[in-house]
C-alpha cells in the first residue's frame, strides 16, 4: 500500500473533524457559498457519512450572485441529494452605514445569517474558511466558538490540540466548524482535481481572465489569467504572487475593514 | 497571508511539509526573524513589504521587519502577538508552515495550540538577555507537547558585537536546561534577525561559527510520520446505521487494519474481526482492503458487539490498557488551579470519562524548577497529576504509544489542560520496568536538581538516586582524573573501572599506578576478549587500524566497546568524564541523560565545566594527571591511535587524526541528537 499523500492527510483530517462535530452537535448545518471550497466540504463530509450528508445545507444568498452560481446550486442539490436551505439577506440599508461601501455590501451576508441562525437555531455550522486566505482567518480554532450575535472573540479563543475541541455552547451562541481550516488554495484545486468536483465555469479563464474567489458580482472582479483548465490553475497558483482574495474589493477599502467584518460575525 | 514564491522548483516533484512553532520569550525577535525569512525567500505578496513600509510611515513610526505579522489591529497597537498565526514558506527542499506563536505568558494556551500542530520547532534566544523564565517554559512545554526537533536560535547577536563567547556560553546553557529536558537541539545557530545576519545567508560577522544558517537547518527538519509501526489502535469516533450497515467510524491513530484480522475492543475486551473497510464514492472500484495509521475510514466486523464512542478497536494480541486510574505529566492552563478532590473530565482520543485527582507530585513552576511541591497546579505550570476514574478509559502510556497516550483534561467545561500519560493502573499495580520515556523523564527530573550543584554533590546525589550499581569508567584522562578524586575522597560508593585495550601509553599506565597509590584504591580492569582480539590481529595486522575507517571502528569494538559492555553489566548508572565542549559532536551532552539503549542514567558530572576550569581545579587538589597532557596531548586514548594537537587544534583533533570528518568517538559514547 502506497505512502499517504499529503491530499490523504489532509482529507483523513477533514473526514475526522466533520464525525466530531456530527458526534457532538444537535443542530448543524452547512454553510454553501457554491464556490470551489464549500464544494469541496460538501464532497468530504460524503466521504465521512459514506454518501449523503446527514444536515442540511445552507445557502445565504444575497440575491446578486453570478448566474452560473444558481444554475450549479440547482443543479448540484439535486444531484448530490442535498437538504438545502436557502435564507435571504436584509436589504442594504439595514446595514451597517460606517462601513465603507463593497465592505457594506458583504456584511448584509452578515446580517442574512444571524437572521437565519435565529430562525433555525443551529449549535453548529460549518464554514469552508482557510488558514492561507487571509491574516485574520490564519488565527482561527476548528471549532471556533460564537457570541449571541455571531461575533467572534479573537481574544478569548479556547485552546485546542491533539484533535481535542472544545463543544460547549454559551447560551445563545454557536460554533463554526472549520473543516478545511489547514488546507491551502493549492490544495482546494489538486483535490478538486483528483476527485474530479464538479466547479462553476466562472473560475476558468475566458479572454485571459478568471475568478479566483466568487462572491457578489458586483464587488468581485476577475483576475487577469490563462488558466484555462484545473490544471493550469494548479501551474499558475505554483508561481503566481498576489493572494486569493485580491479581487475581492471588501478586503481592500480600509486596513482593519475584514477584520472588522469577521469580529461582527463574516465568516 | 498569503505567501508564494516563484521557484525554480516550483513545480517538481511532492515536497515534504513541515510545520515549525516558532517560540520564545516575548521580546526576543520571533517575528522579526520571521519577517525576515519570508522577506528574504522572496515569500511575501507582490507589494506587501511596500505597502506595510508606507502605512509605518503614514504612522509616523520605523518600520519594523515584525508589522509584516501583525495583521490583527488589537495586536499592532499592543506591539505583541496575542494568537498563534500561519505563514507559509519555500525553502530550497521544504514546504514550511511557521507557526507563530504568542510569546506572552497570558496567551500560553494560544501557544499550546499552534505549538501542538507542529511537527518541530524554533526557539529563539536573545545574546543580550540569555534564557529567561518564558524561554524555559516554552522548552519544557515543547517536550510535553511531544515535539522531538528542536533548532535553537541566538538572536540579536548584532548587539553583542557578534561575539563568540557570548554564544558559547549562552550554547552551553542551554543545551544543559534542553538536556535536562531530554531534548537535543539540532542546531543551535547565531544570527541578528534584524540586519538579516545568519538567517539565509552566513554573514561575515558570524564566520567564525561552523553549522547552518536559520534557513539551512529549517530546510533539514522531518515531518513526523504517522504511527504506522505501533499496534493498532482506532478510536471509536461513531457508529452510523445511515443503511444496512453498522459502520464503525474512526481514525486509525497507529497500526494497520485488514479485512479479516481479529481485534480487540478496550476497555470491555469484547473480541471480533474485520469484515469490511467502508468507502465511499463505491463506484471507484472494490472496497480497500486495508488501512493505516492517519486514515479516517468506517469498518463492519462480523459480529454486533456492544460499541460506544470512545472504545478503541486494537491488535487482538496487544490492547491498550483498560485504566481506572492513570499518572500523567501535565501542564495546566485554566485560571483555577487543580487540587486534589478536584473533579475533572479525562479525555484520551475520542473517549471521554470522569475522574477525581487523588494525587499531586512535582507541582513545580515551570519558571522556578525548584519551587516547592504543592497540592494543587497553578495556571501554566506542570505537575505530576493522578487519577482515579468513574469507568475504565482505554489508554496507553506515552512511551508506548504517543497517540493514545496523551491526554486532554477538562475542568469547568473547558480544555484545561493535557500532557503525557506515565503509568496505568488497571489491575492495581504500575509498571515497574523503565520505559524509555521514563528513563529520560528521570534523567531530565535528576539533571534539574543537580544542575545547580558542584560536581561532588552531583556524583552524591546521583549515587543516592540511582538504586542499584554505578560504574565509573576511567581512562585517566584530565576530567576523570578530577571526577575520581572527589569520589575517593567523598568515599562515594561507585565502582572504579577501566578499559585496558592493550595498547595504552606508558604514561598513562604510569598514572594508573600513582592514582591507585595516592588513593589507596584498586581500579578495576577490563580487557579485550582474548579469542575476539586473536581473531582481529588474525584478519586485519597488529596495527590494520589505519588501513580504513570500518578497520579501526572495529579495533575499538574489539578493544573498547565490548569490553564496556561487561564493565557495565547490571549497571543502572554511569559516571563518565565527558565534558560538553570537548568537541563540536560532544557539545549536545548533558548532565543527566538516559542511555535508552543501555538502559541507565548517565552522569557527566564535568557536561558543563571548561577544560581550564577542569585544569585549575586538579593544580590547586594536586590531582595526579597523565604528563602527556603538559607536551599537546589534550585527549588520551591508545598510543597508536593518538598524537599531540597544535595550539587552537578541537581538544579531540589528536584522535584518529588521519580521518578528516568531526565524529571522532570509538562508540562508547553516543551523543544525543546525532545519527
Amino acid at each position: 500500500m502506497r505512502e499517504l499523500d499529503r491530499l490523504d492527510e489532509l482529507e483523513a483530517q477533514s473526514i475526522f473533524v466533520f464525525r466530531e462535530a456530527f458526534a457532538r452537535l444537535k443542530r448543524l448545518a452547512l454553510l454553501w457559498s457554491l464556490g470551489k471550497d464549500s464544494n469541496v466540504m460538501i464532497w468530504l463530509a460524503r466521504k465521512a457519512f459514506f454518501g449523503r450528508l446527514p444536515f442540511p445545507v445552507m445557502h445565504v444568498d444575497t440575491g446578486k450572485k453570478f448566474p452560473e452560481m444558481y444554475a450549479f446550486r440547482e443543479r448540484y442539490a439535486a444531484e448530490w441529494d442535498l437538504d438545502l436551505i436557502i435564507e435571504p439577506c436584509p436589504p442594504i440599508d439595514a446595514v451597517d452605514p460606517t462601513l465603507p461601501p463593497a465592505a457594506r455590501s458583504a456584511a448584509r451576508k452578515t446580517e442574512g445569517l444571524k437572521a437565519a441562525l435565529a430562525k433555525h437555531r443551529f449549535d453548529g455550522l460549518f464554514a469552508g474558511i482557510r488558514r492561507d486566505e487571509e491574516a485574520t482567518r490564519a488565527k482561527e480554532r476548528v471549532f471556533s466558538p460564537r457570541g449571541p450575535h455571531g461575533q467572534w472573540d479573537v481574544r478569548a479563543q479556547p485552546a485546542e490540540f491533539w484533535d481535542q475541541f472544545d463543544a460547549r455552547l454559551p447560551p445563545g451562541a454557536h460554533l463554526r466548524v472549520h473543516p478545511i481550516l489547514h488546507w491551502t488554495e493549492r490544495d482546494i484545486w489538486a483535490y478538486t482535481r483528483r476527485e474530479r468536483i464538479p466547479i462553476i465555469p466562472l473560475y476558468l479563464a475566458r479572454d485571459g481572465k478568471r475568478y479566483r474567489s466568487l462572491g457578489d458580482a458586483d464587488i468581485t472582479f476577475p483576475v487577469a489569467s490563462q488558466a484555462r483548465t484545473v490544471d493550469e490553475i494548479i501551474a499558475e497558483l505554483d508561481i503566481t504572487r498576489t493572494s486569493e482574495r485580491a479581487g475581492r474589493a471588501m478586503d481592500h477599502e480600509a486596513e482593519d475593514a475584514f477584520e472588522r467584518l469577521r469580529v461582527s460575525g463574516y465568516l | 497571508m498569503n505567501a508564494h514564491l516563484v521557484h525554480p522548483l516550483a513545480a517538481a516533484a511532492p515536497r515534504p511539509l513541515v510545520r515549525i512553532v516558532v517560540v520564545g520569550h516575548v521580546d526576543h525577535g520571533k517575528s522579526t526573524l520571521i519577517g525576515r525569512l519570508l522577506a528574504e525567500t522572496g515569500s511575501l505578496p507582490d507589494g506587501k513589504l511596500d505597502q506595510l513600509k508606507a502605512v509605518s510611515a503614514r504612522r509616523g513610526m520605523s518600520f519594523e521587519w515584525s508589522f509584516l505579522l501583525d495583521a490583527l489591529q488589537a495586536e499592532r497597537d499592543q506591539g505583541v502577538t496575542i494568537d498563534t498565526s500561519q505563514i507559509r514558506l519555500r525553502t530550497p527542499g521544504r514546504d514550511l508552515v511557521l507557526i507563530d506563536a504568542p510569546g506572552h505568558v497570558e496567551f500560553l494556551r494560544n501557544m499550546v495550540t499552534g505549538a501542538a500542530q507542529a511537527d518541530a520547532a524554533l526557539l529563539i534566544v536573545d545574546a543580550v538577555d540569555g534564557m529567561r523564565e518564558q524561554t524555559r517554559r516554552h522548552a519544557r512545554l515543547l517536550h510535553l507537547l511531544g515535539l522531538r526537533q528542536l533548532v535553537v536560535v541566538i538572536n540579536k547577536m548584532d548587539r553583542v558585537g557578534y561575539d563568540a563567547g557570548r554564544f558559547g556560553a549562552i550554547e552551553r546553557e542551554i543545551r544543559a536546561h534542553l538536556a535536562g529536558l531530554g531534548l537535543a537541539p539540532v542546531a543551535v545557530i547565531p544570527a541578528s534577525a534584524r540586519h538579516g545576519d545568519g538567517v539565509t545567508e552566513p554573514a561575515p560577522a558570524l564566520a567564525w561559527h561552523v553549522g547552518p544558517t536559520v534557513l539551512a537547518a529549517l530546510d533539514a527538519l522531518t515531518p513526523a510520520q504517522p504511527t504506522t509501526a505501533l499496534p493498532l489502535r482506532m478510536p471509536v469516533q461513531a457508529i452510523y446505521k445511515f443503511d444496512d450497515r453498522r459502520i464503525l467510524a474512526g481514525r486509525v491513530e497507529s497500526g494497520w487494519i485488514a479485512a479479516g484480522d481479529e481485534v480487540v475492543l478496550v476497555p470491555s475486551g469484547q473480541h471480533a474481526r474485520v469484515r469490511s473497510i467502508e468507502a465511499w464514492p463505491a463506484e471507484d472500484g472494490p472496497k480497500p482492503d486495508v488501512a493505516r495509521a492517519g486514515q479516517s475510514i468506517g469498518i463492519t466486523l462480523d459480529r454486533e458487539l456492544f460499541v460506544e464512542r470512545g472504545d478503541v478497536l486494537c491488535a487482538a494480541t496487544a490492547g491498550a490498557g483498560a485504566a481506572r486510574r492513570l499518572t500523567a505529566r501535565i501542564f495546566w492552563l485554566h485560571d483555577a488551579p487543580l487540587a486534589v478532590g478536584d473533579e475533572v473530565l479525562v479525555r484520551i482520543a475520542a473517549a471521554q470519562v470522569r475522574g477525581t485527582v487523588a494525587r499531586i507530585r512535582d507541582a513545580a513552576d515551570l519558571a522556578a524548577p525548584d519551587a516547592a511541591a504543592s497540592s494543587v497546579v497553578a495556571q501554566n505550570n506542570v505537575a505530576d497529576v493522578e487519577i482515579a476514574l468513574a469507568t475504565p478509559i482505554a489508554a496507553d502510556v506515552y512511551a508506548a504509544n504517543p497517540r493514545t497516550g496523551r491526554v486532554v483534561i477538562g475542568h469547568a467545561d473547558r480544555i484545561a489542560g493535557g500532557g503525557l500519560v506515565l503509568a496505568l493502573d488497571s489491575a492495581g499495580v504500575a509498571p515497574t520496568v523503565e520505559l524509555p520515556e521514563i528513563l529520560v523523564r528521570r534523567a531530565a527530573d535528576l539533571a534539574r536538581d543537580l544542575v545547580p550543584l558542584a560536581p561532588v554533590e552531583r556524583l552524591a546525589r546521583f549515587r543516592a538516586a540511582v538504586e542499584g550499581r554505578i560504574v565509573f569508567t576511567t581512562s585517566f584522562g584530565l576530567e576523570d582524573q578530577v571526577v575520581l578524586h572527589h569520589l575517593c575522597e567523598a568515599g562515594i560508593d561507585i565502582d572504579i573501572v577501566t578499559l585496558d585495550t592493550g595498547r595504552l601509553f606508558p604514561e598513562t599506565y604510569a598514572t594508573w599506578e600513582e592514582t591507585e597509590r595516592r588513593y589507596g584504591r584498586r581500579v578495576r580492569a577490563f580487557y579485550p576478549r582474548h579469542d575476539a582480539l586473536e581473531a582481529l590481529v588474525a584478519a586485519q595486522g597488529i596495527n590494520g587500524f589505519y588501513q580504513s575507517r570500518e578497520a579501526r571502528l572495529g579495533c575499538c569494538d574489539v578493544r573498547k566497546v565490548e569490553p564496556l559492555a561487561r564493565a557495565l553489566a547490571e549497571a543502572r548508572g554511569w559516571v563518565t568524564g565527558l565534558r560538553a565542549d570537548q568537541s563540536a559532536h560532544r557539545r549536545g551532552v548533558g548532565l543527566v541523560e538516559a542511555d535508552q539503549e543501555r538502559a541507565l542514567l548517565k552522569l557527566s558530572p564535568l557536561a558543563d565545566w571548561s577544560r581550564e576550569a577542569v585544569r585549575a581545579f586538579a593544580r590547586e587538589h594536586e590531582v595526579p594527571t597523565n604528563p602527556l597532557h603538559e607536551t599537546g596531548f589534550l585527549s588520551i586514548g591508545c598510543a597508536p591511535c593518538t598524537r599531540a594537537v597544535r595550539p587552537g587544534e578541537p581538544e579531540r583533533a589528536g584522535r584518529w587524526w588521519w580521518e578528516d570528518d568531526g565524529k571522532k568517538e570509538c562508540g562508547l559514547h553516543r551523543v544525543v541528537g546525532t545519527p
